[in-house]
């Protein structure tokens, strides 16, 4: 469905992505993690166009993405949720979702947006009654608009960014159903980015890890725990951890 | 003494009728400039120049094409409109991500080009309609039609601009896009689209105004420079960007320049309006409306 090839980003002299490829199939829910600064939101950004590749090809069931402005990716099929919830606070819950209906579909039907708006509220567990404002949401509330906005673009794929910063152990659960469920339920393929490995691996079918901007290990959840490259990158090189580290692996086995 | 103070109340009364008359008008005007320095963050100086074309506009179209005045206002406010279009256009978009300050010294170039355009174009003679609409006599009070008729199209105008803002999804992406122009983008909308569209709006605000102000004051190239200062005074005074705040400064300034005018003359009026403007910059720096941080 999608496939990636010799993607890179360069900030200046600073190479962020350096040369990444992976695919991703119909249907599958792929982990992407990494410790700060490795790259991931920078992979995303450039799949949702926020800027473009400096080089390298992003093609989408056979369409190249690459380059392409954000609005054209999102009606191309490709949603995305935000690490921090953006929602627009002096609209209403349901305006927010709507809109995304509205344009994202690429349809400018308000009868399609209001359709889309009201099965992505439900889907998500949010009031869809139309006055309910965005200031009562706490903060698992917040990224159920994120993620209800990112469906209502009926998207083919969704790009979850980081969606369980900040909430607890209980809601972090909850949230990792909903991304199975709606991968279960909408049959909507999900590229998923997250800190928390628990949780991620739980629920993903295949793992991508990336350091420093280049992937290093890639494999079943179970592969890719067992790897003592990831061993590394997680707990650090020095002797002590790598102490820690071969601790870790024996516990796991 | 007794019969001075009933036609001195009767003076009062008028002028704050007139008062009233005269904010609908420049309610719309800060509605204008508002709308696209809320949404597009952009300061057009030139908006007051797009109030004189339009004017002309209705002047060629009843003087010289012989058009009926109802026939010729909606194609004066389609021209204006499509002017604010080509203005984003041509001027705006490519400064989008330009410091402020280019922005508003193109825009101010637009304004010195507009009004060098209609001096070579039009000549500096000062043109009216020819349409003397009657006075309206209330008990002793005077009041005007034409102005009577600003005010009453200046608030069906500002309705429907509401109306149009929150029931239609174009509306809602215009407000949305005020709040976060990065995010929208990534809900599938074309930004570029939306900064058309409120552009166009804001002139056919300006072209609305300048339909009825052609009925109050004659045209001449420097025309915008009678109500172009004030509007961004009440545009500051209520908050850049802030439509309720301009609504109120409006009415506030209108009150202030019909009432000083009654003491004395007109002028004294604006010189008060101004000192008032002044005075509040000091007293609410952030507008009259802003929430105290």
């Amino acid at each position: 469905m999608l496939v990636v090839n010799g993607l890179v980003k360069r900030f200046g002299g600073f190479t962020a992505v350096n040369n990444v490829s992976f695919k991703v199939d119909k249907g599958e829910i792929l982990g992407l993690i990494g410790p700060n600064g490795s790259g991931k939101s920078t992979i995303f950004n450039m799949l949702s166009g926020t800027f473009p590749p400096s080089a390298g090809s992003i093609s989408f069931e056979g369409r190249e993405l690459a380059g392409l402005a954000p609005h054209r990716i999102i009606n191309a099929g490709v949603g995305r949720t935000f690490q921090i919830p953006r929602p627009f606070k002096r609209l209403t819950i349901f305006e927010n979702v709507a809109l995304a209906g509205y344009y994202g579909q690429g349809s400018h039907s308000a009868a399609k947006a209001q359709e889309a708006a009201e099965r992505a509220l439900a889907m998500v567990g949010l009031p869809t009654d139309r006055a309910a404002p965005v200031d009562g949401l706490g903060a698992a509330g917040l990224k159920k608009l994120e993620l209800a906005k990112a469906l209502a673009t009926s998207p083919k794929l969704l790009l979850a960014d980081e969606s369980l910063g900040g909430l607890d152990e209980s809601e972090m659960d909850q949230a990792a159903d909903m991304l199975r469920k709606i991968r279960d339920e909408l049959g909507i393929t999900i590229i998923w980015v997250e800190h928390i490995m628990g949780v991620l691996m739980r629920v993903v079918d295949r793992v991508m890890v990336l350091d420093h901007g280049e992937k290093i290990s890639e494999g079943l959840p179970s592969q890719v725990s067992n790897d003592p490259r990831v061993i590394e990158v997680y707990l650090g090189t020095d002797a002590h951890s790598t102490q820690a580290a071969a601790a870790a692996a024996e516990a796991r086995r | 003494m007794g019969s001075f103070l009933e036609i001195f109340d009767i003076y009062l009364l008028e002028a704050v009728l007139n008062g009233i008359l005269l904010g609908g008008v420049l309610a719309l005007l800060a509605l204008g400039l508002n709308l696209i320095f809320g949404v597009i963050d952009v300061t057009w100086i030139c908006y007051a120049e797009l109030v004189m074309i339009g004017m002309y506009g209705m002047y060629y179209l009843v003087q010289y094409y012989g058009l009926s005045y109802y026939v010729a206002a909606p194609i004066a406010i389609l021209l204006v409109a499509a002017l604010g279009a080509l203005l984003h256009f041509l001027v705006i978009a490519p400064l989008l991500s330009s410091p402020p300050i280019n922005q508003l010294l193109a825009t101010g170039g637009v304004l010195f080009v507009l009004q060098s355009f209609a001096t070579v174009a039009f000549g500096i003679d000062f043109r009216n309609l020819g349409i003397r609409l009657p006075i309206l006599t209330l008990g002793d009070m005077h009041l005007s039609y034409s102005r009577l008729l600003a005010f009453g199209a200046a608030l069906i105008g500002m309705v429907v601009v509401y109306l149009f803002m929150t029931r239609t999804f174009t509306g809602t992406a215009i407000r949305a896009i005020a709040q976060d122009r990065q995010i929208m983008a990534l809900m599938g909308v074309d930004a570029k689209k939306i900064y058309v569209v409120t552009s166009a709006l804001g002139g056919a605000l300006a072209g609305l105004a300048a339909c009825l102000l052609v009925l109050q004051y004659d045209v001449h190239p420097f025309v915008g420079l009678s109500f172009g200062p004030i509007t961004f005074l009440i545009c500051v005074l209520g908050g850049l960007g802030n439509f309720v705040g301009g609504f109120v400064a409006a009415f506030l300034f209108a009150e202030i320049i019909s009432l000083g005018g009654l003491f004395s003359d007109l002028e004294w009026g604006y010189v008060l309006a101004f000192a008032f403007f002044i005075l509040m910059m000091f007293i609410r720096p952030a507008g009259l409306l802003a929430r105290r941080s």
